[in-house]
């Protein structure tokens, strides 16, 4: 064999073991969402949405507690990281811009959006849970709410900057306040990349489940009381799935589709956005 | 006026993450101290964590900690550089977009999910095939390495992909093979990236706590081969948190988020502050 012979065989191989690898990769992403969407489908039905948990072997037995549960916690964690979020960018990119502060502000967060979110939920268990001396959907929020900033804060502070120079100053020239200048002009500019932001923050923090372990905990029926322990898909999920119950198990499924499609939803919901602010 | 109103309210919202971070290493040492008074360092060199006797020792939870991340960072690397290779260098457009389609979806399932395959699919498999219980370290560390693998594909890719066209044309004009490219161009050129890349990605497996979770066992000791139930340190912490009924429990239960939080914050700042910086500087 000459060396070219060789050299082009060595090629084909490498080659073929990295076309190997992305179909192995592709084999258990299908895998997993075959086994989701078979499973989630199937356990689907309109009792899911009306009834609350009942005890394993019960007919009338449901998610709606869980549901609104989710809801409940991801829209106060909003509430509260959405805004924080956007300033905390705000200054980032306005005030902050390269000094020393405003870097080290980036890079604490860029590390917090890769922190174990356990841990958070053991920070906001000793200040809030330990304190008031019961679970409470307040803790999960807040548990939620501190992944959720970081994440708000990096996308804003990098769409504000997208934001022309050229913009602000003839604002300024026009003699308007600087916080005029960001509310109407920098925020107008920046108006889909931000709700990309925020609608991916959101995405991320609705499939947590460790930071509300011991939060907001878990309650098999409906609630709405915030200073109570919460239910939430995730956690009322990994409890289903866990127990020795079929029906449990199956409702575990089912919530675990529903939750997914909603993650997936906003995720491509926030591109949509992104899409259309680029065009125009 | 409203300026000035306006310009502290951002301030205050910037220096909120700082004060969070800080508080977070604040309150999580302080309610460890009992432990660590307690046990000094027996905290992390004795695996015996028996809480009906009062005794905590976290090498186990350690341990398992390590051993599962490295073994998905084991089985995760070879794939994911072999994908980011096809994506970057192989593949067609359409396979591509297709592609980042389905990382994208990957991506919105949340990790508890993994969990859930693994238990009730993968697990009966690794039993049928290897006898025992199924799950383990092993299930673990596979579980983990699926979840992360589309991350670090996708961060791998990226790194590949700033290579400049201009030189990888230079040496295919010099007659090499697209693997050459790949080996003697592409690699050397990302190779701060991508190991940053992969640093990052286990950064976030040291820290998963719900993909396995599932198929961990719970078991404190210390494992003698990779197929048996162990523990890791986000699995002792979910399963154990609201169980704690002592004082020198919970401390031993902070204790560990603490290990686990300078763990993955040591892990993460060294991929982005060293590696990715300098995949950016170059």
């Amino acid at each position: 064999m000459t060396a070219v012979q060789k050299r082009i065989l060595i090629n084909k191989i490498a080659l073929g073991f990295s076309t190997l690898s992305a179909i192995i990769a592709l084999a258990f992403l299908f895998w997993i969402l075959g086994v989701l969407a078979m499973k989630g489908m199937s356990a689907l039905n309109w009792n899911i949405f009306i009834y609350e948990g009942a005890p394993p072997g019960y007919e009338d037995s449901g998610l709606k507690h869980a549901l609104v549960g989710q809801l409940i916690l991801v829209g106060m964690a909003t509430i509260i990281g959405v805004p924080l979020g956007i300033l905390a960018g705000t200054y980032l990119s306005e005030y902050g811009k390269n000094s020393k502060l405003a870097h080290t502000i980036r890079d604490i967060s860029d590390i917090m959006m890769s922190a174990p979110s356990i841990v958070i939920g053991a920070f906001v268990y000793a200040i809030i849970v330990m304190p008031m001396g019961h679970f409470s959907a307040w803790a999960g929020a807040i548990a939620l709410a501190i992944i959720m900033i970081p994440i708000i804060l990096r996308t804003t502070d990098d769409m504000l900057q997208l934001v022309p120079g050229t913009l602000r100053e003839a604002a300024f020239a026009l003699g308007a306040p600087k916080y005029k200048v960001i509310k109407d002009v920098v925020y107008r500019g920046a108006k889909a990349g931000i709700l990309t932001g925020v609608l991916l923050g959101i995405a991320r923090v609705a499939g947590e489940t460790a930071p509300l372990l011991f939060t907001s905990f878990n309650d098999n029926f409906f609630t709405t009381d915030l200073n109570a322990a919460m239910p939430s898909l995730t956690v009322t999920m990994f409890n289903y799935a866990i127990s020795p119950y079929e029906d449990w198990q199956q409702l575990g499924w089912a919530a675990a589709f529903i939750l997914s499609m909603f993650i997936l939803g906003l995720n491509i919901m926030g591109r949509l956005i992104l899409l259309a602010g680029k065009r125009k | 006026m409203i300026d000035k109103i306006f310009f502290n309210f951002t301030r205050f919202s910037a220096l909120l993450i700082l004060l969070i971070v800080a508080w977070i290493f604040v309150v999580l040492f302080n309610h460890s101290l009992e432990a660590m008074h307690t046990f000094g360092l027996d905290f992390i060199t004795q695996d015996e964590w028996a809480p009906n006797v009062g005794k905590f020792g976290a090498k186990a939870a350690i341990i398992g900690s390590v051993i599962s991340t490295f073994l998905a960072m084991l089985l995760a690397i070879p794939v994911a550089i072999g994908v980011a290779i096809f994506l970057s260098e192989i593949a067609h457009d359409k396979i591509k977009s297709f592609f980042g389609v389905s990382v994208e979806l990957l991506a919105a399932i949340p990790s508890v999910i993994y969990g859930m395959w693994g238990l009730f699919f993968f697990v009966p498999i690794l039993r049928d095939t290897f006898g025992g219980m199924g799950i383990g370290l092993l299930a673990a560390g596979i579980v983990l390495a699926i979840m992360i693998l589309p991350f670090m594909a996708a961060v791998t890719r990226d790194a590949m992909n700033t290579t400049p066209d201009i030189l990888k044309e230079s040496a295919y004009a010099l007659g090499g093979t697209q693997w050459d490219v790949i080996k003697d161009i592409i690699i050397p050129y990302a190779k701060a990236g991508i190991i940053g890349s992969l640093i990052l990605a286990l950064g976030r497996a040291i820290g998963e706590t719900m993909a396995v979770t599932f198929v961990m066992g719970n078991v404190h000791k210390v494992p003698g081969s990779i197929l048996d139930p162990t523990t890791s340190i986000p699995v002792t912490l979910a399963n154990e948190f609201t169980e704690a009924d002592s004082s020198l429990y919970f401390s031993s239960l902070f204790g560990l988020a603490l290990t686990l939080l300078v763990m993955s914050f040591v892990v993460i700042a060294i991929a982005k502050f060293y590696f990715l910086r300098k995949a950016r500087r170059a």
